[in-house]
């Protein structure tokens, strides 16, 4: 009967073949990681953005005049309004936690080296969509930082010469942020970014599972056909698909249920923190919901301190660190862009940092902490130090790229082992 | 079908001059949908002139207006912050004699004003477009020397009670003074010159 009804289906789209070739016939290095939970980890938020957000929009009023008092009718009348909302809210840091550790992630393993450019792309595109997501709907609670968040950042078009300031009106469309900018940025963060950001998480998965998946030591796990005694050969059965094309070593599992029983171990421990954050701390101090925003904007009247959330400081801090506006702003989208371009700034071709230099090692360690300094900076007041600070950590994020691109060409690299180490 | 021989030339023609009129098509198409982020009518409309009366504006106060959805100052300056704006050197500024487009040509001048006491601008940071604060005394914590001015919480642009913006900040531009005119003694007209409209 099941069976029936089953091949039923197959017999008109390819359910079994799809569920196969992705899932229960993949094969995934078995020595992947701690660090290889964080992409299913951001599906599983992308969800609960799509749920909670679905739930949001049937209270939510997108106007001007309306938006405030619905946000905070959903957080004292709607039953569990509160919940959904807060789901919502630590579900957009909890985003980019997953991204930014799935991106070092990247970083570590060479995972975007050859053959993995696209996939790279597709996560960096997945990312600006993302940053573009997040900042729109950040406004629509329209507190006063939404709102002056929203002007700081649209602010940034009208530095690029001639064509800035009527960029920024039509941005905005009106003279300030208003109306009207709520409502267009309401319908751009309700429909049009999550689908497009539906289709590159499709897109990236696709790209992924062509290529296959890098893993800890960056070796690979598929060699041409023909190069495989058979007793090193995997003893499970992939799809045909992958089989066909490559041999395929004893060093794989498959994807179901070895990875997905690992990854919801790791759901575990994430959704247990998420709840710490959701239920006791759902604004983090400040960090996550910033505190001016439990007020109603005012066109006329700026806080004392405008920061944009946390997960945008450190550009925010490279912005601010070039004293040109224009020039401020062309180094806070190359920054994102240097990063997008990493496949082709990295001239190596080992990928996983375990078998490159000493000084790959230390530069992605400053990399990364450098981030994070600047992340703070781009979150606080200015001092003259911490603006001198902000200015040294800015060359230092671009001095990463430089570096990478100089030692990256005859890098002394260790041995590279022949099969995965574990 | 025909048993013709391809003309190649004619189909790469016939392709080309589809993708054309197709192409033209789409950009005509796109025309509605980029155009109507522009600022719509009642958002232009809402930019009218506002009449205010400053019969009751005492010295060193600042009144808000709202004119375009953004704050508009006016300032009685006392004699004292007058001297103060003289006092500032050229060097401290970038751009001590209004040379940038920033306001129209009868406030090009030392105090950027109509009337040397009154001052009127848009209260917008010409860096990013916060709203400055207004030091009426105590600015000296921010310039030294100086008792008065505006300083923007964002990015920390200092400007001085003619809207000058000091360098060393981010602010690339003086504050921009808007169109304005003086209906009689007490009342300003803000968004439009005298004699139009």
């Amino acid at each position: 009967m099941f069976k029936n009804l089953i091949d039923w289906i197959d017999a008109r789209i390819p359910m079994t073949r799809v569920y196969e070739m992705h899932m229960s016939k993949y094969p995934a290095p078995k020595n992947m990681n701690f660090w290889y939970v964080f992409g299913f980890l951001a599906t599983i938020v992308l969800v609960n953005q799509i749920v909670t957000g679905i739930w949001l929009t049937m209270s939510y009023e997108p106007s001007a005049a309306g938006a405030f008092a619905s946000v905070e009718y959903i957080m004292r009348d709607v039953e569990y309004g509160w919940v959904i909302r807060y789901m919502h809210s630590t579900g957009a840091s909890a985003f980019f936690v997953v991204v930014y550790l799935h991106m070092f992630r990247g970083m570590m393993y060479g995972s975007y080296q050859k053959p993995r450019e696209l996939l790279w792309l597709f996560g960096m595109f997945i990312y600006l969509a993302l940053m573009a997501e997040a900042f729109m709907g950040y406004l629509l609670p329209w507190g006063q930082m939404s709102y002056w968040g929203a002007q700081v950042i649209i602010g940034l078009f009208g530095t690029i010469p001639v064509i800035g300031e009527d960029l920024a009106l039509w941005i905005r469309g009106d003279y300030v942020v208003s109306g009207a900018t709520l409502n267009r940025f309401f319908a751009l963060h309700v429909i049009a970014l999550p689908l497009v950001i539906v289709i590159l998480v499709f897109l990236h998965i696709v790209a992924l599972h062509e290529v296959g998946s890098n893993n800890p030591d960056g070796v690979d796990v598929k060699r041409p056909k023909g190069t495989v005694a058979e007793e090193d050969k995997t003893k499970f059965e992939f799809h045909e698909y992958y089989t066909s094309k490559k041999d395929i070593l004893d060093d794989v599992v498959p994807f179901f249920p070895h990875m997905v029983l690992k990854d919801l171990m790791a759901f575990g421990v994430f959704i247990f923190l998420f709840c710490y954050v959701m239920f006791f701390n759902p604004d983090m101090y400040g960090k996550f919901i910033e505190h001016p925003n439990f007020e109603m904007a005012n066109n006329l009247k700026t806080p004392e301190h405008v920061f944009p959330v946390w997960y945008f400081t450190p550009f925010y801090a490279i912005l601010k660190a070039v004293p040109d506006p224009f020039l401020g702003v062309v180094a806070m989208f190359g920054s994102i862009i240097l990063l997008a371009l990493l496949p082709w700034i990295d001239r190596g071709t080992v990928r996983s940092w375990r078998y490159r230099c000493g000084m790959h090692k230390w530069n992605l360690i400053i990399f990364a902490i450098v981030f994070i300094i600047l992340g703070y900076l781009g979150g606080t007041p200015g001092t003259p130090f911490k603006e001198m600070l902000a200015r040294v950590l800015t060359v230092a994020y671009f001095g990463f790229f430089v570096a990478l691109y100089l030692y990256s060409k005859n890098e002394k690299t260790k041995p590279l082992p022949e099969r995965i180490t574990k | 079908m025909s048993n013709a021989p391809v003309d190649n030339s004619r189909r790469r023609f016939l392709t080309v001059a589809t993708s054309v009129v197709g192409g033209a098509g789409a950009v005509a198409a796109a025309v509605p949908f980029i155009a109507s982020w522009n600022p719509s009518a009642r958002a232009k409309s809402a930019g009218a002139p506002v009449e205010v009366d400053i019969t009751k504006l005492e010295p060193g106060q600042l009144i808000r207006v709202e004119w375009r959805s953004k704050p508009v100052w006016i300032i009685y300056r006392t004699p004292e912050m007058l001297k103060q704006i003289d006092s500032i050197s050229a060097d401290d500024l970038k751009d001590a004699n209004s040379e940038a487009e920033q306001q129209p040509e009868y406030a090009r001048n030392g105090y950027r004003s109509k009337k040397d006491e009154i001052f009127v601008a848009v209260g917008i940071c010409t860096h990013l477009g916060c709203s400055p604060t207004y030091f009426s005394e105590g600015y000296s914590e921010v310039v030294e020397g100086i008792d008065s001015g505006f300083y923007c919480p964002c990015h920390g642009s200092k400007f001085d009670m003619a809207g000058r913006v000091f360098s060393g900040v981010p602010a690339g531009a003086n504050l921009q003074v808007p169109p304005y005119y003086y209906v009689d003694d007490n009342t300003i007209l803000i968004g439009e010159d005298e004699g139009a409209a």
